[in-house]
């Protein structure tokens, strides 16, 4: 065969890869990604994308422009929904991404750019799955139902493994490769801080520059989005009354109820891109809940692509050191009277 | 109750009538100035479009008139506005005030919602449905003169001997509409406010460029937004077409007219999916400016909008491809109305020279 279809290794890359990546394979192609994030993807992004969009944007037309010439055809799945919730969908720019990277970058492959709307009619997965499958000319059924399975069972191994709070880049091996696990070491930690945010934030590292590494040296446990329980996830809707437009939106706002009320933790801090639109709304709904629940510190965590390591460094330790000596004070102020 | 509304352009002379009908007490908030921007920006999440944060502002200054409602209208996504309502009602409660904010979303989508908080305001307002769709029958027509008012002023504008002279007249039109009350008063208003536009002494000889003004809803409308754009624009001698008015915007919300269709059917080739607010428009309108012959396209835009993020990066392509020029300008807080006067005047300039080029072409 020796088919390459490339995929972008960014953006949705962090939650739906293991499920794509088995199933291209397991019917035969071979699945290229890019380097994960680097100063290269980083100056493309900057060179290609319209000028006004965010960060994340940017690097996506970074990785494209990456990958472009190495492989035979790109896999750029327009995301529309994954669920049927109110009028959930995915922030504009991702509903209309195909086309910015049709539009902007020049000498692109073939372009399979599906929809991904998963929140319309039934068994809508396997659906889309068989559309992608014909358009790479791929008409024997039952191949490509082994191939779906296959990676519905990868994809499901993916998120529990995430939920148990492994990080994507070694959850992502097991569940692709099927080999066992090696549980991380759990730091010694004295202080616990839900990190939140969209996957392609929170665990790019070059994005953000090391922040679980930081975090684990400075005695932080991080707890993510991905690591709340998922039906515990799903009952923090009940606490608006307008559901958020954009699915990863509404997954940070949920998870921030939870670590909020359910599993308590010493502070939040909300990862966010530069001139995000979705985050607008976000932080101030979080910064709000947290500060009419109990007070909970928050600092928001804004990056764009020219953050510095000094800059993401400062800004943790003070927070950290803020909520160390607020814990203090709390204890003196606890055993004066008892 | 005291009720307020927000101020989209000249709007406001209809919705104080509507609320007053309906047995409330209006509130027409001030309209927007440096001091709504401040109020506005102080309380709003700093990446907030402008629309967010002059609506703020607005509601603020509403709240200091005493008002205990507010109405607008909200939506389903994916564009941030349509969530806008919710976070506003949050950052009131937050500063202490108990205004509410009545949320309007679309009919189709949440029938039952819009229902009921209709009959709310009715209701409190000792109206019967069968008074209101009397006075929102009224009311739609002012809305309407109110527009045709506004384009004919964009018409006549670029022609005008005396610079200002337009806008001058426009000012009084307003207030001569806002003292109509009845459909007759309406009609009559309506025919003297036309006939006081073209009074006005122009000079026919000119032939203007042509300018088409695309881009988000709000900005389009709302001459604080855009700092005035069309007028600017206007004083320069150019003749400006905008995408979008509130009555033909309600016209196409309410299904009763289907000129957006074309568009979208225009951006199909480059665009397929609706990625909300009104990018799809924007790419749409720009392509159909181009084929009726227009020398050029605006594209307004709130900064950090993100339907017109989109638009943008496509209509790089369209510009190629149809041979228009597009000038984007995204609008903040930091806007400045000088800065924003240079870079019109240089676009303008350019398209001068296109069209000289063009002529001279043609006669050799």
């Amino acid at each position: 065969m020796g088919v390459k279809i490339g995929f972008p290794r960014t953006l949705f890359y962090f939650i739906y890869f293991p499920f794509w990546y088995t199933f291209f394979t397991g019917l035969g192609y071979e699945v290229v990604t890019s380097r994960p994030t680097n100063k290269l993807s980083l100056d493309l992004g900057v060179q290609e994308a319209v000028n006004d969009a965010c960060l994340p944007i940017k690097l996506y037309h970074g990785h494209v422009a990456e990958l472009k010439d190495k492989v035979d055809i790109l896999f750029l799945p327009r995301m529309v929904s994954v669920r049927k919730l109110d009028a959930e969908t995915f922030c504009p720019k991702f509903l209309g991404l195909p086309d910015m990277v049709r539009n902007s970058i020049a000498g692109l492959p073939e372009i399979i750019d599906e929809k991904v709307d998963l929140a319309r009619g039934f068994f809508p997965l396997w659906k889309l799955s068989l559309k992608v499958a014909r358009r790479l000319g791929q008409h024997r059924e039952w191949d490509v139902w082994r191939a779906f399975v296959k990676g519905k069972a990868a994809q499901d191994n993916y998120i529990r493994h995430l939920a148990a709070g492994v990080l994507p880049q070694a959850a992502m091996e097991t569940a692709v490769t099927g080999e066992p696990l090696r549980m991380p070491e759990i730091p010694r930690a004295d202080l616990d801080l839900a990190i939140l945010g969209y996957p392609y934030l929170v665990y790019d590292s070059f994005v953000n520059i090391g922040l679980f590494e930081k975090l684990a040296q400075m005695g932080v446990r991080a707890w993510t989005v991905e690591m709340v329980p998922p039906h515990r996830l799903e009952a923090q809707g009940r606490h608006l009354s307008k559901q958020l437009f954009w699915h990863f939106s509404n997954r940070a706002v949920r998870a921030a109820f939870y670590y909020l009320t359910e599993k308590r933790v010493d502070g939040i801090i909300h990862v966010t891109a530069f001139g995000c639109g979705p985050d607008a709304m976000v932080d101030k709904l979080m910064e709000l809940e947290a500060k009419n629940r109990g007070n909970v510190p928050y600092l928001t965590l804004s990056l764009d692509e020219h953050t510095g390591e000094a800059g993401v460094l400062t800004r943790i330790e003070a927070f950290t050191d803020m909520l160390r000596i607020r814990r203090r004070e709390h204890e003196s102020v606890v055993s004066h009277h008892g | 109750m005291k009720v307020s509304f927000p101020i989209m352009g000249n709007s406001y002379v209809a919705f104080k009538q509507l609320v007053e009908q309906i047995g409330h007490e209006p509130v027409v908030p001030p309209l927007p100035s440096s001091r709504t921007m401040t109020l506005g920006t102080t309380y709003s999440p700093e990446f907030a479009c402008i629309p967010f944060k002059i609506l703020m502002g607005t509601y603020l200054e509403a709240i200091e008139k005493g008002a205990e409602v507010i109405i607008s209208s909200g939506g389903h996504g994916p564009c941030r506005a349509g969530y806008y309502g919710e976070i506003h009602q949050r950052i009131i409660n937050d500063l202490g005030y108990k205004t509410k904010v009545i949320i309007f979303d679309s009919v189709s989508m949440a029938f039952k919602d819009f229902f009921q908080k209709l009959h709310y305001i009715l209701r409190t307002g000792n109206t019967s449905w069968w008074q209101f769709i009397k006075v929102y029958k009224t009311v739609w027509e002012k809305l309407l003169a109110l527009d045709e008012i506004e384009l004919l002023a964009h018409q006549v504008r670029p022609y005008e001997v005396e610079k200002g002279k337009t806008s001058e007249v426009y000012r009084r039109c307003l207030e001569i509409m806002d003292q109509a009350r009845t459909r007759d008063q309406i009609r009559e208003a309506r025919e003297a406010c036309f006939r006081l536009l073209q009074d006005i002494p122009q000079d026919k000889s000119r032939k203007p460029l042509k300018i088409g003004i695309v881009g988000e809803i709000y900005v389009q409308i709302e001459p604080f937004a855009n700092l005035d754009i069309q007028a600017t624009l206007g004083e320069m001698g150019v003749y400006t077409k905008r995408g979008i008015h509130l009555s033909e915007w309600w016209m196409e919300t309410t299904h009763q007219s289907h000129n957006e269709e074309k568009a979208k059917t225009a951006a199909r080739p480059y665009l397929k999916q609706m990625i909300g607010g009104h990018g799809i428009l924007s790419v749409g309108e720009t392509i159909l400016y181009a084929r009726r012959g227009f020398d050029g396209v605006v594209q307004l835009a709130p900064f950090s909008c993100i339907p017109e993020i989109v638009a943008k990066s496509i209509l790089n392509q369209v510009s190629r491809d149809y041979g228009i020029p597009v000038l984007t300008i995204f609008l903040d807080e930091q806007t400045g109305r000088e800065g924003l006067r240079t870079r019109l005047e240089a676009f303008v300039d350019l398209l001068q020279q296109r069209r000289q080029k063009r002529l001279g072409g043609a006669v050799s």
